[in-house]
């Protein structure tokens, strides 16, 4: 009993009860709709694990919504809402491919260059909000979702734009080679590459098919160090501070503007290096004419509030949001059930996430109905 | 000349209707204390359930009111969570984000051959004079009877009060769980109104597109009018004159590139901020889940 009421106070737990109830609540749906729970399930879970190559897809998917999503949590530990995680991405991936057709340097060079390029651009994005928020008192919902659209509306513009609209496509040109990240690219199309993976099927499937990039390493790496900065360093304690309660903080002598604007300079950071990490690992290795938000920044607000804003806990939802809308082609494909199901789902697992305030609760008063009977 | 100005001033009320719709919704909320980044999902929702009751019945009255119900169905679950629950109001709210536009699309797939849009309507919402949507109408008077409501009725006193200092309330005697409760319903009830004003006034079907971010201008504009309706009322209406301008400009008729166009009205509304409104108060309790005892 006593184990229980301990596994209970713990968050994960309700985290992993949400989760199974928001499933439960998707089955529902699905049953009263005429489908069977059981068959999307068992469909959902063979689209994610069943082949090496969809376990790729699933992680190749995940990594930018991890990063976005640590960059959201980061900002949050600060009080900042910054759902102008969207645009911070838009625009670094825009810089970032940019720089990559315009540079051809060796990859030594071209791949730190571009990733410098993607990063800076997030931070000058981010930083933006965070001198608005700071200097002018506006709040960074607004100047996010303002901020969010100029972005959308300057990608099109320049995949539009003569010198970096590829003809008769709705994408830009590529960037040049050398900037890829795509692991054994070179070796991939050579020609010995070529005739050991025909002979391989295993290996080719995972490297033919897939897009199969370091990212998703980096994206450990960022959140260690998001985390070492959080709880380890004195900027974050400060950073902490000031989203505890900014009033206290500037008693303690915290400077609360800087420390905005530090946070959504690193917020916007994390975000262009999603940004970078995808125009060099995956192909077209390009930017798309928008018509939508993709939304990498706006699932970066799930990402980090499922993980309730660790950055560790945000690789764990990162990856669990990834497989959900990845597993979610193979219920449409399959067995014809709508894919909006994975988004209902999302939705009841975040409701349950919200509510899960309730699981501690429950466990204290078990202990204390406990108390009662030892007395 | 005059022309192009009645298209100016038309496009402008076509535009931000649904946005005051949305707008009104947030200011409800917000000055009750609780905060609804759901209103874009709840406007989706709105606007699916408006077309698709406005499709079968032909009656865009009665799609207007399923809309707005729609609306509220699923503002109780933001409202039972955040209120009741204590919840974490954005992360319930954000919810709504996901499950609105998820549940339309699913539904009318289901319903409508397994396309993502509804069939057009027949009737539309009619027109004032055949000159402006009757929306735009109820959009004005919804926002004045708003402003009523919370700056001259006990209500309204009541419903600022639980805002701003949710504990002197209770003290006296407010029923702090019941006032948020039903500015939370009237919220989702206006913000499904909006999305059924968008499908049943303006495009006359739904579509995966049909909202688009316009919860989330409602939102922006909320701060925009510093939680007040006429604020935010006039923040809706600058911007919706900033998307008039650039649909009557574009097109070629100057030599601007269309995409920095239709940028206009969100740098409009940054630099508006920056030299004219400046520092927003929200109400105190904004966003705080209200506990007894805890002060």
């Amino acid at each position: 009993m006593q184990r229980l009421i301990k596994i209970l106070k713990k968050p994960i737990t309700s985290t992993f009860l949400a989760i199974i109830f928001g499933i439960l609540v998707a089955g529902a749906i699905l049953f009263f709709s005429g489908y069977s729970p059981i068959m999307a399930f068992n469909t959902l879970l063979k689209g994610i694990f069943s082949r090496p190559k969809y376990v790729l897809k699933v992680i190749e998917k995940s990594t930018p919504i991890i990063l976005t999503g640590i960059s959201v949590a980061f900002a949050f530990k600060t009080g900042l809402f910054n759902i102008g995680a969207e645009g911070q991405y838009i625009i670094g991936s825009v810089v970032a491919m940019m720089v990559g057709v315009s540079l051809r340097l060796p990859a030594i060079y071209q791949v730190p260059i571009i990733f410098f390029a993607g990063m800076l651009s997030g931070v000058i994005y981010g930083g933006l909000i965070g001198i608005l928020k700071a200097k002018f008192g506006i709040h960074e919902v607004i100047t996010g979702i303002m901020l969010n659209w100029i972005a959308f509306y300057l990608c099109n513009f320049v995949v539009d734009s003569q010198t970096f609209h590829k003809p008769s496509t709705m994408r830009s040109l590529s960037i040049n080679d050398s900037g890829f990240t795509t692991l054994f690219y070179k070796w991939k199309i050579s020609k010995e590459g070529i005739e050991y993976l025909r002979q391989n099927k295993w290996l080719s499937e995972v490297l033919l098919k897939t897009d199969i990039n370091a990212g998703i390493l980096l994206a450990v790496v960022v959140a260690i160090i998001v985390w070492f900065l959080l709880y380890k360093t004195s900027l974050g304690y400060s950073i902490r501070a000031v989203g505890n309660n900014a009033k206290a903080a500037e008693f303690a002598g915290i400077g609360v503007k800087r420390n905005i604007m530090a946070a959504m300079t690193i917020s916007g950071a994390i975000c262009g290096l999603a940004a970078a990490i995808t125009i060099t690992g995956v192909s077209p290795h390009a930017i798309y004419k928008l018509s939508m938000f993709e939304n990498i920044g706006f699932n970066g607000l799930f990402v980090a509030l499922i993980a309730r804003t660790s950055p560790i806990g945000c690789i764990l939802s990162g990856l669990f949001f990834g497989a959900l809308n990845y597993g979610g082609n193979a219920l449409q494909m399959d067995l014809g059930i709508p894919s909006e199901i994975i988004s209902i789902t999302m939705g009841s697992v975040l409701f349950f996430v919200a509510l899960s305030g309730v699981v501690p609760m429950v466990a204290n008063k078990l202990a204390k109905r406990r108390e009662k009977n030892v007395e | 000349m005059l022309s192009s100005i009645m298209s100016i001033i038309n496009t402008t009320l076509m535009y931000s209707t649904p946005l005051i719709f949305g707008a009104m919704s947030g200011v409800v909320s917000e000055n009750a204390g609780v905060v609804n980044v759901g209103i874009e999902g709840i406007m989706t929702f709105g606007a699916f359930v408006g077309a698709a009751v406005g499709f079968y019945t032909q009656n865009p009255w009665l799609g207007l009111l399923s809309g707005s119900l729609a609306g509220v169905i699923l503002v109780v679950l933001h409202a039972v969570a955040s209120v009741n629950f204590k919840a974490d109001q954005t992360i319930s709210g954000m919810a709504l984000n996901f499950i609105g536009p998820g549940l339309s699309l699913f539904l009318c797939r289901l319903l409508f051959k397994n396309k993502t849009t509804t069939t057009r309507i027949a009737n539309k919402l009619p027109k004032i004079f055949g000159l402006v949507d009757v929306t735009v109408l109820l959009a004005l008077l919804i926002t004045i009877l708003l402003w009523f409501v919370l700056y001259r009725t006990k209500w309204g006193l009541r419903i600022r009060s639980v805002g701003e200092h949710p504990a002197a309330a209770d003290t006296l005697g407010i029923n702090v769980t019941k006032v948020r409760c039903t500015s939370v319903i009237v919220s989702g009830f206006l913000a499904g109104a909006g999305g059924a004003a968008m499908t049943l006034g303006v495009v006359s079907q739904f579509t995966p597109t049909a909202i688009s971010g316009q919860g989330f201008i409602a939102l922006a504009a909320v701060i925009f009018g510093k939680w007040k309706p006429q604020g935010a009322y006039g923040a809706c209406l600058l911007f919706a004159l900033a998307q008039a301008l650039a649909v009557t400009f574009g097109g070629g008729r100057i030599d601007i590139p269309s995409e920095f166009l239709s940028m206009l009205p969100y740098v409009l509304t940054i630099v508006v901020l920056i030299l004219f409104v400046g520092r927003s108060m929200a109400p105190s309790a904004n966003g705080k889940p209200y506990k007894k005892g805890k002060r």
